[in-house]
Order: structure tokens, then C-alpha cells, then sequence
């Protein structure tokens, strides 16, 4: 490699250890920076020193085997050589000028900014780091000055005073400085709210991440779980039998904990609803008990519903990945609602699958619902037409219990989580790309006696990520993820002392796979759980014996002295 | 390009650009050599033209590229279930219908709605971290904006014979305190004031001068020395306004002429107008055209109740149902998982019995 940086700093790969929060990130100081005579940003991309905890680890080239993706090697962050292939800056400026022709968003967004700074201190990685590049107007700028350089007639013409428009080389140093930053953004969209004329650094940084998978470039965090998705259907990689299996061992559980069997079908056909939640909540706690939750639930409702192991997977890491990618994955969960001949698809609480399903999944794959028997989506209980979602057919738990509930169709009991003090996080894409904020409030609120609200710039629109969205919640990156979680976990910490919140309620599996970590770094006073899981210990099902224990085998207040179960 | 090269560059620029108008005119009549003509006429009429053309065809490529999926920023509750709260507020944070749309659209040009939200991050020690409302840039960029504006339409007086009745009232406007001879207008000096904190804001906040380049401090410089020429121009030097209005009055008419006795002031002012004009349509600047094409802003969040249609759709290719039966049916058979396919005879033998 000809084009190898010199001066590329490879930092130490000593044991890398997560401080406390003390030292790690209230000692941040954000003033640190500029006095105005060192060099500019446009020049420091030699400077970036590729930190452990801050990254995650290169995809495994069995994953881009299996699915088709560019320059499947072995390879290592770390590694000075990423083994690109020798034409990568080529093939990244051609990615380039295509996706400006295809998504006016990509191409408005690099000409528009103002650099107003308006975004800056929006983003959770750059309040909980003060690393400047996390800005997200200067996220968007490391990609803007190679679209100055190549594409606009100023950065062409001025060659090597390109500086002065803003403009520079695309080089190796470069091209680590995109990939460091592109996976130092959970593409959460805050930015997008505050900015005048609403620049979403997401759609540069999914564009960037789709430059970076024609190199082979992407993280196993992600490629993994879209290999899987693609064979077995779903991102834990779950074979159909194991899924099941994993089912059944929760019917056991509940079980246990109510006395009542649940026998929920797998595959059928002729259901009237399909239910598809992201396997994250099959797979690992406390999102499995809010997968028991939504079992309880529809034993409660009596529904006719059935789960499938092929679309076994409502999240979608395509999504970080690329459009055809995202396109691929999501194909799914109407070709198996078409061949088992469902009326309507069921989503569960799932914060990037959501995005999905609101803005992309209708353009993209409405045409494999041709011909199927799936209509406008009426609730089987109350008779509700989902009007918002006529067109795709698909609706959020949330809106269906939230509708349940207003029509007192499920008979509940509060009191069980009266031990509890709870808080709700807004989840980024349920927020920010579909407008999700009352529903799980309504569905909190009719089965949890004690709910309070974060301060309201850490809430609703303006949500704070969880700090390991869009496929960052890997176990490598603890420090990026400690770091961008700061913001949530401080507001929790405010309620916290406050209201004494011990409960952190979300609808995602993404937060309830991260958040846990977090609490556990910032607050460790407060536990996590899915909305459905206060809706499952609430519910009184028809059958039930003396409820004693709630899903976790914690007791419930005021059977604290009952003999064990 | 750190602060002190962008501010060097970006003020030199400006400062050449004023040099360049007053060497040619004055220096030009010194010399006995006029070049009125070239600052007066040439200059004005093709920066115009480059503008207008300028913006259009950026515009135009723009709106040749397509939107392949509606990915509106939903900053409000969505439209759901009929008693959940829809209301204005809703309605206009996260549209559901045109006219929602329409009305963020207005929100977002005229009140500058998003920036409206602003916070500010206090970072304490101790992990004491909070969010306070920080309304000075959105003040600043409306005051910027808006007496721009206003001395834009006040300009119209040297353009229009007879002036249309909203330049009087804009001027009666403008000069209400009816202080100092010719009236002092307000307009102008909150512009200056108003650029002036733009400009110290990207000095003196670290994060505002470690994003900012040359291109951030040029329309800053170029358009305080066109506040600063006009003023001069009006309450210092006072200019000959009656040649000036047949000057500008030539231009619209396309009869150019240049009359005797128009100070050089006018001509600096003229041509860093100019300058801005043609500078428009490469730079920054655009968003002005932009904002209203921001596909997170202009689209109605309405793509689960309408199907939004991406002209380039890519060819559907997934892994089928069927090819994941093949993969896994003897595992789904014996998980007692309904199959399409039975197993092969073979096979089935081998399954255990249930």
C-alpha cells in the first residue's frame, strides 16, 4: 500500500479498561480546545488517534461472504494496513456521486450548512467526549470538504488552495477519520431537530456507511446480525427450532409465575395477525420478560395471532448497512404475512425497527403485499381501525394496547407495580421518525400508579440516545457507549434523587440491551424494563392464581412475606 | 485552515474587493481613464444575471434529484388513535396533511422555528450537566434577516418611479424617531449590530471557532462592509442621491447611463453588493433556496397511511421463505413447526417418531 499513512497514530493496544464516571466524563472539559493558532480541522486528519472502548471491532469476513458484501478479508482496526482494494478511493467517489443522485437529502445537506452551530452541543457523543469531530455539524463537514474537493466547480478549480472553500483530499487518514466518526453516531436525529434548516447528520452518516461497505468497512456488530437476519431470520441468528424452544422455555415461566398454560402457535396459517418483535427481546434480559410480556397480553385478549421463525426479526441492521441491504431484510415480514394469508402485522417495541417500518418499509417492499389478504388493520377486541397505518399495515404494540385500554378491554391491577417508580425514555427513532410519545405514556400510566417525567429537554422529540444505537451496542465500544449515554443517564439520575425513580421503562430492544450497562455505570438504583413487562405484571388473567411474583420472581408489594413459588 | 488564516483570508478578500472599486473609479479619474461604466453597469447587470441563473440552476439540480423515502422529522406526537391529542401545535411539528406541511414550511422560514428550540449545554464539574434555552441566535438570525429585508425594500426607492406605497411606509417605519438629517434608519445599524454578534459569536464560542472556515467569515465581512459603505455613504459623505437614483433608475430601465458628480463610496457600495450577488449562488448562502427543498421539513409523516413511491426502487432480492425451509426443515419438522414441504421419505424415517 503506496497510500499508507505516515504520520497515522495507532494508540497503544494495552488493556483497555472503563474508568469511573468521575474520571471518565465529568472531568470532560469543553473549553479544552482552540486558541486559534493550531492547525484547522481540515488538516487533522493525520491527528486521529484511534482510541479502544471508543470503536467497535471489524467485521469478520464470513459475514460480507454470506451476504455479498465487497472485500470480505480479516482485518483489524487497529491495524495501520485495512487491506482496501487498491482502487478504494475510486470506488468511494463513485459511491459518492451516486448516492448525490439519488437521495436529494444527501445532496442538500452538503451544500446548505451555515455552520451555525446550532447542532453542536445537541449530540450525546460530543456532550459526554467534547471531542470536536462529534459535533455534528463537523461529522457532516469531514464529508462535506471531500464533496467541496470533487464535486463542486470551487473545490475543483482551486486545487491545492482548496482549503480556502473548505475543501481537501480524500486520503487514507481521511478515509479512517470518516469510518471513526461514522461509528461514533447512533444516527439518532437529534441534531435534525434543532437544526434551521433541517440537516439530518443520520443521512450523511448512512450514506457514509454505505461508502464504507463498499470497502469491506463495516463492523461486526452490524454485519454480524445482518448475516444472520438474511439466513436464519433473525439477528440472534436463532434456527427455528431454537426459537421456538426459547418461546416455550418462557411459557414455562409464566407459567410458574401465573399458573396459567400459554400455547401461542408458530407459522400458521390463516391467523389474523402476524406478530413480529425484534429478537433481542427473545434472546437476552429484561427484554425476554417483556417478550413474555406481550404473551400475557394476548392470552389476556384471546387473539388471533401467530409468531413466525422466518420473520423472527422486527429490527433491521440493514438499515446501517445500506438501502438494498435494509430493502433485503425488511422483504420479509410481508412475504410471510402474504404466505401465511395474516390480515394485519403486529410490531413490537423496537426503537430502529419502527423507523423502518414508518418511513421505508411501504416504498420499499409495499409490492410484495399484492395480492395478499392483508387490509386496513382492525383491532379484533375494540373494533378500532388503525387509520395511520391503512397503507402499510402495521401497527405498534403501543397503539394497539393504548386502544385496548381506552376501551377498558383488559382487566389490570396497578397496584402490583406499586413498588415501583417509574420514568419512560423516549426511544430516537420512535420519537424522532414517527412520532410515538403519548401511546406508551397512555399504556405506563393505566398500569403503573407512580410515573414521572425527565426534564423536558431530555425527553419526547428531544430525546437523549441510549448510546449505543444503529448497531453500536457492542461490548468493545463500552466507553463510546458510556460516554454518549451520559446525557440519558443523567437525566435518570436527576429523577432518580429527585422522585426516587427506580424504574427505566423504554420501547426498544436496543435500550433495554444497553441501558442496563448504563444504569449500572451512572445509576445503579435503577433497573430497566420493557413497557409490556408493566403491562404483563398488571394484567389479570382469567385462570391466574394468587399472583405472588412478578415475571423477574421479584415478589409484589405487599406479598413480600409469601412463601417463594 | 484555523481561525486566524480563515480571518486573514476572508478579510483580505474583502478588503481587495473594496480596494478594486475605488482604484478603478478614483484611480480611473486620477488617471483621466473612466471607468464608471465597468463598476456602474457591466459589473451590476452580470452579477444579476449570474445570480438569477446561479440560483436556478442550483435550484434545479436540486430538485432533478429524487426522494426516494420520506424521512420528515417527527417533532411532535403523530396522528394515532382519534383521542389522542392531534392539535396546532401537533399538526405543525409533525404533519400529517399538506397544510400542516405548508404551515411548518412558514413557521420554519418566517420564525425560523427550529432554531427557536434552542438549547444551550452547561457542562459544571460533578457530572452537573443542564440544558438552558438559548434564544440570542435565533434573535440574532431573525433581527439579521429581517432588516436585511427591510433595507432591501428601501432600496426599492432608487429602483421604482413612482415608489410603490409600502417603501414609504417602510421608511416611516424605519425612521420613526425621526432623529439626525437625512432620518436615521433603524434598519441598517440593528444589521450591523445584528452581523456583529454573528461574528463575535464564531470568535469567542470554542466550538463556533473550531467549525468556522473562510466561507463562514467572507458574507460576514462582505455584507458588514456593504452595511458600513451605505451608512457612510447616507450620513457621512452624503451622497448625491438624485445621480444615483439616474444611475439605478438606468439600470432597470436597460437605458444604463452614468450621470456626473456620483462619489466613489457609491461605487465600492455597488460593487460589493455585486459581489454578493454573483457570490450567492456558489456558497452558504443557498440555504436561503434550501430550506425549502429539506426533505426532513417538507414532508408530511404520512407514509404508513399513503404508499411514498422512490423512483429507483432497487430490484427486490431476499432470502425466501422457501429457501429457508430447505435450510432448516428436517429442524422445523422435528420442532413440530408446520413446513410447506414435507420432508423426502428418506429423511422422514430418519425423523424420530412423535
Amino acid at each position: 500500500m503506496a497510500d499508507l499513512p505516515k504520520s497515522w497514530k495507532v494508540a497503544p493496544p494495552a488493556p483497555w479498561k472503563l474508568t469511573t464516571p468521575e474520571e471518565l466524563v465529568y472531568g470532560v472539559d469543553h473549553k479544552q480546545y482552540t486558541l486559534g493558532f493550531e492547525k484547522g480541522w481540515l488538516r487533522t486528519a493525520p491527528d486521529v488517534e484511534i482510541k479502544e472502548g471508543m470503536h467497535c471491532h471489524a467485521a469478520l469476513p464470513k459475514r460480507l461472504e454470506a451476504v455479498g458484501m465487497p472485500n470480505p478479508r480479516d482485518w483489524s482496526v487497529m491495524d495501520e494496513d485495512w487491506k482496501l482494494p487498491d482502487n478504494w478511493k475510486e470506488i468511494v467517489l463513485e459511491g459518492f456521486k451516486d448516492r448525490l443522485d439519488r437521495f436529494r437529502s444527501f445532496k442538500l445537506f452538503m451544500d446548505i450548512c451555515v455552520r451555525c452551530g446550532a447542532c453542536a452541543d445537541k449530540c450525546h457523543y460530543f456532550i459526554g467526549s467534547a471531542d470536536p469531530k462529534n459535533m455534528p455539524v463537523l461529522r457532516a463537514e469531514l464529508f462535506r470538504s471531500i464533496y467541496r474537493k470533487y464535486f463542486t466547480t470551487a473545490g475543483k478549480v482551486l486545487g491545492p488552495l482548496g482549503a480556502i472553500a473548505g475543501a481537501r483530499e480524500l486520503t487514507y487518514d481521511v478515509l479512517k477519520e470518516w469510518w471513526y466518526y461514522l461509528y461514533q453516531c447512533t444516527e439518532c436525529r437529534r441534531c435534525s431537530v434543532f437544526c434551521p434548516y433541517g440537516i439530518d447528520t443520520a443521512e450523511v452518516t448512512l450514506m457514509g456507511r454505505e461508502l464504507t461497505n463498499l470497502l469491506g468497512l463495516n463492523i461486526d456488530w452490524i454485519a454480524a446480525p445482518v448475516a444472520f437476519c438474511n439466513r436464519t431470520g433473525n439477528h440472534m441468528g436463532i434456527q427455528p427450532h431454537a426459537y421456538k424452544e426459547m418461546i416455550e422455555f418462557f411459557l414455562d415461566e409464566i407459567e410458574d409465575v401465573t399458573g396459567v398454560r400459554i400455547e401461542p402457535t408458530f407459522n400458521r396459517k390463516g391467523a389474523e395477525i402476524l406478530f413480529i418483535t425484534p429478537s433481542g427481546d427473545i434472546f437476552g434480559d429484561p427484554g425476554t420478560y417483556t417478550a413474555m410480556g406481550y404473551l400475557i397480553l394476548f392470552e389476556a385478549l384471546g387473539i388471533d395471532y401467530t409468531w413466525s421463525t422466518y420473520a423472527s426479526e422486527g429490527g433491521n441492521f440493514g438499515l446501517f448497512t445500506s438501502n438494498e441491504m435494509m430493502k433485503k431484510l425488511n422483504a420479509k415480514m410481508y412475504a410471510e404475512a402474504k404466505r401465511l394469508g395474516v390480515k394485519w402485522i403486529l410490531g413490537g417495541e423496537c426503537g430502529h425497527m419502527w423507523r423502518v417500518v414508518n418511513q421505508y418499509m411501504g416504498t420499499m417492499n409495499l409490492d410484495l403485499a399484492e395480492g395478499s389478504k392483508m387490509e386496513e388493520p382492525v383491532s379484533p377486541i375494540t373494533g378500532t381501525k388503525f387509520e395511520n397505518a391503512k397503507s402499510t399495515k402495521m401497527v405498534h404494540i403501543t397503539e394497539f394496547t393504548a386502544d385496548i385500554m381506552k376501551h377498558g378491554k383488559l382487566k389490570v391491577d396497578p397496584s402490583r407495580n406499586d413498588n415501583l417508580k417509574v420514568t419512560f425514555h423516549d426511544s430516537c427513532n420512535p420519537s424522532r421518525a414517527m412520532g410515538l410519545l403519548e401511546e406508551p405514556r397512555y399504556v405506563i400510566k393505566n398500569v403503573c400508579n407512580h410515573f414521572y417525567e425527565m426534564p423536558p429537554n431530555c425527553i419526547r422529540e428531544q430525546t437523549f440516545c441510549c448510546g449505543g444505537g444503529s448497531g453500536l451496542n457492542a461490548g468493545e465500544d463500552m466507553e463510546l457507549r458510556m460516554r454518549g449515554g451520559l446525557p440519558r443517564a443523567n437525566a435518570v439520575k436527576f429523577v432518580h434523587e429527585k422522585y426516587g425513580v427506580n424504574k427505566l421503562a423504554c420501547v426498544c430492544a436496543i435500550d433495554r440491551a444497553v441501558l442496563p450497562n448504563l444504569m449500572e455505570y451512572y445509576v445503579p438504583e435503577v433497573d430497566v424494563t420493557g413497557v409490556h413487562e408493566l403491562v404483563a405484571n398488571a394484567i389479570i388473567l382469567e385462570g391466574e392464581k394468587k399472583r405472588t411474583v412478578n415475571l423477574r420472581g421479584e415478589p409484589l408489594p405487599g406479598m413480600e412475606d409469601e412463601e417463594d413459588v | 485552515m484555523n481561525v486566524i488564516l480563515s480571518l486573514i483570508i476572508s478579510s483580505m478578500a474583502v478588503g481587495v474587493l473594496v480596494v478594486i472599486p475605488f482604484a478603478g473609479v478614483w484611480g480611473g479619474r486620477l488617471a483621466g481613464v473612466h471607468l464608471e461604466w465597468l463598476f456602474g453597469i457591466v459589473i451590476p447587470y452580470l452579477a444579476v444575471l449570474i445570480f438569477f441563473v446561479g440560483i436556478v440552476r442550483r435550484v434545479l439540480k436540486w430538485a432533478r434529484c429524487p426522494v426516494p423515502f420520506r424521512i420528515p422529522t417527527s417533532c411532535a406526537q403523530q396522528k394515532s388513535l382519534p383521542w389522542i391529542k392531534y392539535g396546532y401545535a401537533e399538526k405543525l411539528d409533525n404533519p400529517v396533511s399538506t397544510a400542516g406541511v405548508v404551515g411548518r414550511m412558514i413557521l420554519e422560514v418566517l420564525c425560523f422555528r427550529s432554531l427557536f428550540r434552542n438549547t444551550r449545554l452547561e457542562f459544571g464539574t460533578g457530572g452537573d450537566i443542564r440544558y438552558k434555552s438559548a434564544k440570542w441566535l435565533w434573535l440574532a438570525a431573525i433581527v439579521f434577516h429581517y432588516t436585511f429585508l427591510v433595507v432591501i425594500l428601501r432600496h426599492l426607492r432608487f429602483f421604482t418611479e413612482p415608489n410603490p406605497f409600502f417603501v414609504k411606509i417602510i421608511e416611516n417605519i424605519d425612521g420613526f424617531f425621526q432623529i439626525y438629517t437625512p432620518t436615521l434608519y433603524q434598519s441598517g445599524f440593528l444589521l450591523g449590530a445584528a452581523l456583529t454578534f454573528l461574528l463575535l459569536r464564531r470568535l469567542l464560542d470554542n466550538k463556533l471557532r473550531y467549525i468556522s472556515l473562510p466561507a463562514d467569515y467572507f458574507p460576514l465581512f462582505l455584507i458588514l462592509a456593504i452595511v458600513k459603505s451605505g451608512i457612510l455613504m447616507r450620513y457621512v459623505l452624503k451622497a448625491d442621491v438624485v445621480s444615483i437614483k439616474e444611475l439605478t433608475m438606468g439600470l432597470v430601465s436597460f437605458h444604463p447611463t452614468i450621470p456626473e458628480g456620483i462619489s466613489v463610496v457609491f461605487f465600492i457600495h455597488l460593487f460589493l453588493v455585486s459581489v454578493l450577488f454573483a457570490y450567492f449562488p456558489f456558497s452558504k448562502l443557498m440555504h436561503m433556496a434550501g430550506v425549502f427543498l429539506s426533505p426532513t421539513r417538507n414532508l408530511s409523516n404520512n407514509s404508513r397511511i399513503v404508499r411514498h413511491i422512490n423512483p429507483w426502487n432497487p430490484p427486490l432480492k431476499y432470502h425466501t421463505y422457501e429457501a429457508y425451509e430447505d435450510d432448516f426443515r428436517e429442524k422445523m419438522v422435528e420442532a413440530g413447526l408446520p413446513v410447506e414441504k414435507e420432508l423426502p421419505p428418506a429423511e422422514k424415517a430418519a425423523a424420530p417418531e412423535e
